[in-house]
């Protein structure tokens, strides 16, 4: 007991020993006012879930996600044995729901991988470098940005063939200009900071100023946008799958699980009702999560 | 009264506004006929080069040609159109057509003999895609004005040698053989191009009806001649609606907003079915669903392989499931209700035959991929043969790719296997044959795409010259009994697993009457449609 | 030579941007097209063309010669207003976007209109009332708009409303026997019927726009609404806000008359990036409700390998989308002394 509250005390001192004493009381004041933050709690539970029932879709799954049964297909919600109901060739709804996680955290995972790396690298240069790389830089993501997103998308997994993938690239494609802008911006401002002119006058080259002083001060205002984008990506990566642009049969990726049961929506609804309800929970979940950080990593914008 | 207040009341009442009922529930005009099919097919109205389904079924009722089926009596076969009788020169190679006195066209013009020569000949000269029709009877650019000729009210044809007349005939009652306005279409010709580039958006015909608009993936509009020859239509409008979804289909026909939908899935259908003032009428189609192996492929060119593969298609699960009422099992190349057709249907779902065969074969860890057009019907059934041949230890991965992708990998003869779908272009055997069965020159630099047998690099094992054959055979008996033979060879030794064709299930308010798709043999019809 | 006037400078700087915007747009569009996999022959001719046919529509299409001079060829025939004919149904194509724009145009400008209507007053209310029942309930609607696939709540809207209901028209812009009645002068079918004064074409029309407008209005909605709501709190607790109430100034007069009125330029851009999104983000809406639009246009072209039709219609939602940027700076110069 008392060492939980001696442990608190040292997160919470004023008067910070080091500098790792400072970050790790940031960060733990900073989880303080996110936990009183109910909804951001509540985004946070879910996808923690999400996770764990990804980790543990073999275990949880009551049936094999890929097994056909022509004799027992479209069943409603409630049969015995499909809480969910069967597809149009019979498989579990609820066994493809629960693997079907696995493919949204992973298209989730990737594109926020790529894209804001892609846009830190094209901001940082083009603010750092100015003159006419910053003309030609900016002017590449002005074009990027006049593209209408989803045509963007779609043409781009057009040409390269439809797949997990390529709809990774091509939403990341769509994803990275607004991560340049604010790459640039935040670099235009770090650029003409005192402390960069001492650092560069100690001899230190552009590129390790750019990836040792200014990456680190970048990073946090593009969290904050990832985790707000992060529902955008899920709703692009499921219209590409919607359009049957992403995952390929039999995968239960879900917004092609929509697809699928589009046609039977009169009379057998539930088949594109779940998952729709899945992509909804898990969207929702962000932007709960991401309203969340962002109250808490950029305190300036949180009444607004 | 607060602003608080003031705003919301504001907002309520534009929520009110925006959610009362403008339900539109009426019945179509009596004088109308107004039809839900999808008619994204559709890129050209030129009979010389319309080769899709929609655009067949405008030609159909917009053009007349020389002979031409009865959609009311579609068994008897061709019968007199604008030719009103025919003979058959000693050796066998020249019809002599006898043309309709008194038909006119839309225009207003006669139709002639000259019109008719000119419209074969043009179809020839132009060369587009559905050319072939007329060229596999000799016909070229070059010698076009000398095999095709008019004189007077006669027509005469020459073709290269000797082939059966009916199937000279039943070819020229495909959309290539309309007879089109030849003064109207010259007037209209740019660039040398016979009216090409007009007659791709306009119509000059002499059919039942004349062709009002047509808006790409919106719709079709069809006025009634009344000066046709057989009589002018019942209806005086036909509209053709362009409604991709099964669902919408379905709820405009079951509200009375359209007359027939012709593109319901199976659930769709059995929920139309139970709705008031609708029926569903069958119709057995040409169209047949197959599998291609690649015989460039080591393993899947061996006996064994394509065998076991015959055995890995759950034909009656899938009949009686998602393909429930919209095929029927079919595992010969020729349509049922084709001359010559078999019903023959040896093979069933049988996995443990099928892992014999492989074993025999000494096949094992095979990986194939499979293209596959991006329609729900055959990603199904590619899903349901990946999960058979799973069974059977071999890992299919599907490719699922827009109609146009995956066609150009098989005609580049790329793909492992191809799930396809083939429907006959005119209703004679040969139309089948000659690309399933016929394949002279099955190398690389041959590059004869138009045949199935070429794309999957299958050499046909000695069914080339039996289909030659065939197709130069007088006795109709004689000719039936060659094709019953070329499909039992082909039904053991092909690449080919063929297994199901198409039935048609046009869902239609009940008072509409007569509404043909045309069959395995040809394309809809309107004009003797009475509702 | 005297020194430009800025604003000629200005002027020449952004039609120069606008010129090297549009020149990448077709560019990157044109390579796409290019390197697709999709035989834009064998889209024309179909499965069953002989070789010599697809010989003749290959050479007609030019692609024998090198991508650049292709490119060229392309560049130069739009310069002149020849965006050329469609592949696939040998119409022109800027007749085909004189075509299917305007349907994108009238279900989009319905969509922002719902989105002004309703979603200002809510941004209003909630930061007014700021925590209480009502901003709660302003941020779920925002927050599910945010979350929930467009397509689903498309289907699920078409089965409620038109399946069950039969509250709205279905999918389509108009019920078959309505199709090409009035004449066409707007392309927007509502301003059409009421020029024409055809009543009951108009009502249809609106049955048929109501469900997919007020779905894209809903979105519209969800983000002019959270806007407003954060410009308005920074304006009330602005000092003048402050002195005006001591002032003894009534609430709605505070509201409208000082805090509004400081962020209408704010919200002009909000406004017009939330346009420039229904107009190029409606493809998934258009595919449900079978809406002939530009979307679904290009969509449909990029399918089928159409490049010239898919590269007239990017050039048209790119033009607009980098004129309605630049209309909502300038705003933004006119109005907004610190940025002048």
């Amino acid at each position: 007991m008392s060492d939980t509250t001696s442990w608190r005390g040292w997160l919470l001192s004023d008067t910070p020993t080091s500098r790792r004493h400072a970050k790790l009381s940031a960060l733990y004041q900073g989880w303080l006012s996110f936990r009183s933050n109910t909804m951001a709690m509540f985004g946070l539970g879910i996808l923690v879930t999400l996770i764990l029932i990804a980790l543990a879709a073999p275990l949880l799954a009551p049936h094999d996600p890929f097994v056909q049964n022509l004799g027992n297909r479209l069943a409603p919600l409630g049969t015995e044995g499909h809480v969910l109901g069967t597809d149009s060739l019979g498989r579990d709804i609820l066994s493809r729901l629960i693997y079907g996680s696995r493919i949204t955290l992973y298209i989730v995972a990737l594109v926020a991988l790529i894209a804001p790396i892609a846009g830190l690298l094209v901001g940082t240069v083009s603010g750092y470098a100015g003159g006419w790389i910053d003309v030609v830089l900016m002017r590449i993501t002005d074009i990027f940005l006049a593209f209408p997103r989803l045509v963007l998308a779609l043409a781009f997994v057009a040409a390269l063939g439809a797949g997990i993938e390529n709809a990774v690239l091509a939403i990341s494609l769509t994803a990275w200009p607004p991560y340049a802008r604010i790459a640039r911006a935040e670099t235009l401002t770090i650029r003409s900071s005192d402390y960069i002119a001492a650092i560069r006058l100690q001899g230190a080259g552009a590129l390790r100023i750019i990836t040792r002083h200014i990456w680190p001060l970048c990073i946090s205002s593009l969290i904050v946008r990832v985790t707000l984008d992060m529902a955008g990506i899920i709703l692009a990566a499921a219209g590409l799958g919607f359009l049957g642009l992403g995952a390929q049969p039999p995968s239960p990726e879900w917004g092609a699980m929509i697809s699928e049961g589009r046609r039977f929506i009169l009379d057998h609804w539930w088949v594109a009702t779940m998952p729709g309800l899945a992509i909804f929970t898990v969207s929702l979940a962000f932007n709960l999560l991401g309203d969340g950080l962002r109250d808490v990593l950029d305190p300036k914008s949180s009444e607004k | 009264m607060n602003a608080l207040n003031r705003l919301l009341t504001g907002a309520a009442i534009s929520v009110a506004v925006s959610l009362s009922s403008f339900a539109a529930v009426a019945e179509t005009p009596a004088n109308m006929l107004v039809i839900a099919h999808r008619i994204d097919d559709v890129t050209t109205v030129d009979p010389a080069e319309s080769f899709e389904f929609a655009g067949s079924d405008i030609s159909r009722n917009v053009y007349s040609r020389l002979v031409n089926l009865d959609p009311n009596d579609l068994e008897a076969g061709y019968k007199p159109d604008l030719a009103e009788s025919w003979e058959v020169s000693e050796d066998g190679m020249t019809i002599t057509f006898t043309m309709r006195e008194g038909v006119t066209f839309h225009s207003g013009n006669p139709v002639r003999a000259e019109d008719a020569a000119f419209s074969l000949q043009r179809a020839v000269i132009l060369n587009k895609t559905p050319a072939f029709i007329l060229t596999q009877f000799g016909f070229t650019p070059e010698n076009a004005t000398e095999t095709i000729r008019a004189d007077g009210n006669k027509l005469m044809i020459t073709t290269d040698k000797r082939y059966a007349t009916s199937f000279v005939l039943n070819c020229l009652t495909a959309t290539i053989g309309a007879i089109v306005d030849k003064e109207t279409v010259m007037a209209n010709e740019a660039d040398g191009d016979m009216g090409n580039t007009w007659l791709k958006t306009n119509s000059a015909g002499s059919g039942p009806y004349k062709l009002d608009s047509w808006k790409p993936n919106e719709s079709v509009t069809l006025t009634s001649n009344p000066d046709y020859y057989g009589g002018a239509p019942a209806l005086e409008r036909v509209i053709v609606r362009h409604v991709l979804e099964s669902a919408s289909q379905r709820l405009l026909l079951e509200r009375g907003d359209i007359d027939i939908a012709r593109n319901l899935n199976p659930e769709d259908i059995a929920g139309a079915t139970d709705a008031d003032g609708v029926k569903v009428v069958d119709e057995l189609k040409g169209r047949l669903m197959y599998l291609a192996l690649n015989q460039k492929h080591p393993e899947l060119s061996k006996p064994e392989v394509r065998q076991a593969f015959k055995y890995l298609i759950d034909y009656q699960g899938m009949r009686d499931s998602f393909l429930k009422g919209q095929y029927t099992i079919h595992q010969n190349f020729l349509p049922a209700t084709y001359l010559g057709a078999s019903d023959e249907n040896p093979f069933s779902y049988n996995i443990e035959k099928a892992k014999e065969l492989l074993a025999a074969a000494g096949v094992e860890n095979l990986e194939v991929e499979i293209g596959v057009r991006e329609a729900q019907e055959r990603i199904e059934i590619g899903q349901s043969f990946q999960n058979a041949a799973a069974q059977a230890g071999i890992k299919v991965n599907i490719t699922v790719g827009t109609a146009k992708q995956i066609l150009a990998r098989y005609r580049a003869r790329e793909l492992d296997v191809y799930l396809g779908a083939w429907g006959p272009d005119y209703p004679d055997p040969q139309t089948n044959a000659g690309t399933f069965a016929y394949n002279p020159d099955n190398s690389d630099e041959a590059n004869a795409t138009g045949l199935l047998a070429w794309r999957n690099s299958w050499d046909t094992g000695g069914l080339t010259g039996k289909v030659a054959e065939a197709v130069t055979e007088g006795d109709r008996d004689n000719r039936v009994q060659m094709y019953l033979d070329i499909q039992a060879e082909f039904r053991e030794t092909s690449p080919f697993v063929i297994m199901f064709q198409q039935i048609e299930q046009t869902a239609m308010r009940d008072n509409v009457t007569d509404f043909s798709t045309g069959q395995a043999v040809t394309s809809a019809a309107y004009w003797q449609v009475t509702k | 030579m005297a020194p430009l006037a800025p604003w000629i400078k200005g002027t020449l700087l952004t039609l120069g941007s606008i010129a090297v915007t549009m020149l990448g747009l077709l560019f990157i569009t044109f390579i796409i097209g290019r390197v697709m996999p999709i035989d834009p022959v064998l889209a024309i001719v179909g499965e069953r063309a002989s070789q010599s046919t697809y010989d003749a529509v290959y050479l007609e299409l030019g692609l024998d010669k090198p991508l650049l001079v292709q490119f060229f060829y392309y560049i130069w025939d739009v310069i002149r207003g020849d965006f050329g004919t469609s592949l696939l149904n040998a119409r022109p194509v800027s007749e085909d976007i004189a075509r299917v724009f305007p349907a994108t145009l009238e279900l989009a400008t319905l969509g922002v209109i719902v989105g002004i209507v309703l979603g200002i007053p809510l941004g209003v209310v909630a930061a007014v009332r700021k925590g209480s029942w009502i901003d709660q309930i302003a941020r779920v609607i925002a927050l599910v708009g945010y979350s929930m696939p467009i397509f689903w709540l498309g289907l699920m809207g078409l089965l409620i409303f038109y399946g069950i209901l039969g509250w709205v028209g279905g999918p389509g812009r108009v019920g078959i026997f309505y199709v090409d009645v009035v004449p066409s002068v707007t392309g927007m079918i509502l301003i059409d019927s009421l020029i024409d004064g055809n009543w009951d074409v108009f009502k249809d029309a609106f049955s048929h726009i109501v469900l997919p407008a007020s779905l894209l209005g809903y979105y519209s909605l969800a983000y002019i609404s959270r806007m407003t709501r954060s410009f308005m709190l920074e304006q009330l607790s602005a000092e003048y806000v402050t002195t005006a109430r001591v002032k003894g100034m009534s609430e709605w007069n505070v509201i409208w008359k000082h805090a509004f009125k400081n962020i209408r330029v704010q919200l002009i851009t909000v406004i017009a990036l939330s346009y420039a999104n229904l107009l190029e983000g409606s493809v998934l809406t258009e595919i449900i409700f079978s809406w002939p639009g530009i979307g679904s246009y290009i969509t449909t072209a990029l399918l089928s390998a159409d490049m010239n039709a898919v590269l007239g219609g990017t050039v048209v939602v790119g033009l607009i989308f980098i004129l309605l940027n630049i209309f909502s700076d300038l705003l933004y110069k006119v109005f907004d002394p610190r940025a002048r």
